[in-house]
């Protein structure tokens, strides 16, 4: 899923101040599952927000709605009676929903309430690590669907660096894995370390955003 | 000759090379890079010239190179993967050959969050490259030199013509994969290596067994690295905090035993902690050089690289074959 971090609340505060009647949007999807923009969360920072306001000497009204998936346009159009009647719109979907918002209704400002930061599964209750960087030309075959791309600090493609700690651990972060420790000992489970003497060139990084934005065009599903 | 460089020379004639470690300073003065280098001419046959190590913003490895080279130093450039992409690196590559650099060590670089460790402010919000890693690093600078081609596919008339050289961590984890790994880079292209320093003599000495087994040894020319201790802090900090490099009980308790002896007199303990420390230098070079199928040192005397002429000497190593005219 796409995960995401609620903004410091101060930093919403000074970019909310002034405005009169905002409205928290939500999503049920991604951000729901990661506890960042779901409808349990839009009513948790609603009282937040109009308290923090308050306190500031800017008291606003905050209505709150989730949409059941803020990235399409459909469920979007949902917001179209309520935009009409406020003059800001915090929304705390993911980067797309946020778009998408401030596209369909972009006589309003449209500010995120979170930080969008990783393709990512949910390890344990209260913990997501991230697993995909969207890279567009996955490896995951050559790598015993570990991914080294998005869960090395260095992206490295052939093997650990020098950094990996005594107990697996990576040296950026002790609380993380070492992505290609775990990739070794899958291998090595397997029995199957000898594959991973391949050298693996340089990657083509040109069907990711390195590429320019990405648009994929499907003819089959043209109108 | 792949290169031409004096490097090369002393490990193709078959001699024990030693290379040496210059850290370029934190602002625009050339004048810090010139003095190491004035203390240190004649006692290796390279010298390292780090990239921006640990991440912290430093006068770059080519523009030292190149101040290195003027006072008649051969400098090892230092490119990481951490800061420059494809272009960039080569780039930067073409313009050190052009400039008459001849050795290039190709390493993946401290992570930027390192900068900001100890007292300095680094840049950990810097964003990271890694747009290639080290092996395939190792494998463009083969590639431009031997088959004349950029990465991308373009031919260049003109090769530039570099000793490559790769790090390698003996004994990191996962142990089992470190000789894979050395043997990657040997295969990509690697002509020598510099290993991390090495303090357990005997774990290294297994390691190196099996790259014996793989014929390693004979495909790229391995110099066991030497990290000088100047306290019992720096050997108790880089034991615990240094992956890839630990330290035997044994070693430490000497530092202790050194600095304790000292009673009170803070600069006699630090007198005595450097003379044990450059004692356990020249040891860890001599066990190193008595293994099969080192071919060198590389020693690393961290902000205090005057002490290396002393080391060299001691150690037997000076002075160096001379580079014939």
């Amino acid at each position: 899923m796409i995960i995401a971090e609620w903004k410091p609340l101060s930093e919403l505060t000074a970019k909310l101040r002034g405005h009169k009647k905002i409205l928290l949007v939500g999503c049920a999807t991604c951000v729901a599952e990661c506890a960042a923009g779901g409808e349990k969360e839009v009513e948790t920072l609603a009282p937040l927000l109009r308290m923090a306001l308050h306190k500031e000497g800017h008291p606003a009204e905050v209505v709150t709605r989730t949409l059941e998936r803020q990235c399409e346009w459909e469920f979007v159009e949902e917001l179209a009676p309520l935009i009409p009647q406020v003059d800001a719109v915090l929304s705390i979907a993911c980067g797309i929903g946020i778009q998408a918002v401030a596209e369909r209704y972009s006589e309003v400002p449209v500010y995120p309430g979170v930080n969008t930061t990783a393709l990512a599964i949910r390890e344990e209750p209260g913990l997501w690590l991230a697993r995909c960087q969207a890279c567009g030309d996955c490896g995951l075959g050559e790598t015993f669907g570990i991914c080294p791309v998005a869960r090395c600090a260095k992206s490295l493609q052939n093997g650990p660096c020098g950094g990996t700690r005594k107990d697996g651990k990576c040296e950026v972060d002790e609380n993380l894995e070492c992505v290609w420790y775990q990739i070794v000992k899958r291998a090595e489970a397997r029995g199957q370390l000898d594959k991973l003497l391949e050298f693996r060139p340089a990657k083509n990084w040109s069907n990711s955003l390195h590429g320019g934005p990405k648009r994929v065009l499907r003819e089959d599903l043209r109108p | 000759m792949k290169s031409g460089s004096n490097l090369e020379r002393v490990i193709t004639a078959g001699q024990f090379a030693v290379t040496a470690e210059i850290g370029p300073p934190m602002d625009a003065n050339p004048e810090v890079v010139i003095e190491k280098a004035k203390v240190l001419k004649g006692y290796a046959d390279a010298f390292n010239i780090t990239d921006c190590q640990t991440a912290v913003v430093r006068i770059s490895s080519i523009a030292a190179a190149v101040l290195v080279l003027r006072e008649g130093l051969e400098p090892v450039m230092q490119m990481t993967c951490r800061d420059r992409n494809r272009i960039a690196i080569q780039a930067d590559l073409l313009g050190a050959a052009a400039l008459g650099l001849k050795n290039c060590l190709c390493i993946a670089g401290d992570h930027q969050s390192f900068s900001a460790a100890g007292r300095l402010k680094g840049h950990p919000g810097a964003k990271n490259v890694y747009d290639v890693d080290s092996i395939q690093l190792v494998n463009i600078l083969k590639i431009m030199r031997d088959e004349g081609r950029q990465q991308g596919g373009d031919p260049l008339k003109t090769r530039p013509q570099f000793f490559i050289g790769a790090a390698w961590t003996p004994l990191g984890d996962p142990i089992e994969f470190r000789p894979i790994r050395l043997g990657k880079k040997a295969k990509a292209g690697a002509d020598f290596i510099q290993t991390q320093g090495i303090f357990d003599v005997e774990a290294f000495a297994r390691q190196m067994e099996k790259v014996r087994n793989l014929g390693l040894h004979e495909q790229t020319a391995i110099l066991g690295g030497i990290i000088v201790p100047r306290s019992m802090m720096m050997m108790k900090y880089m034991n615990q905090n240094v992956a890839g490099v630990s330290i035997p009980e044994k070693l430490i308790a000497r530092m202790a035993k050194a600095k304790e002896s000292a009673g009170a007199d803070k600069e006699k303990a630090k007198q005595l902690q450097e003379e044990e420390g450059t004692k356990l230098a020249v040891e860890l070079i001599e066990q190193v050089r008595a293994i099969p199928g080192i071919k060198g040192v590389h020693v690393q005397a961290i902000e205090w690289e005057t002490q290396i002429p002393e080391i060299v000497k001691r150690a037997g190593l000076y002075p160096r074959p001379s580079a014939p005219a």
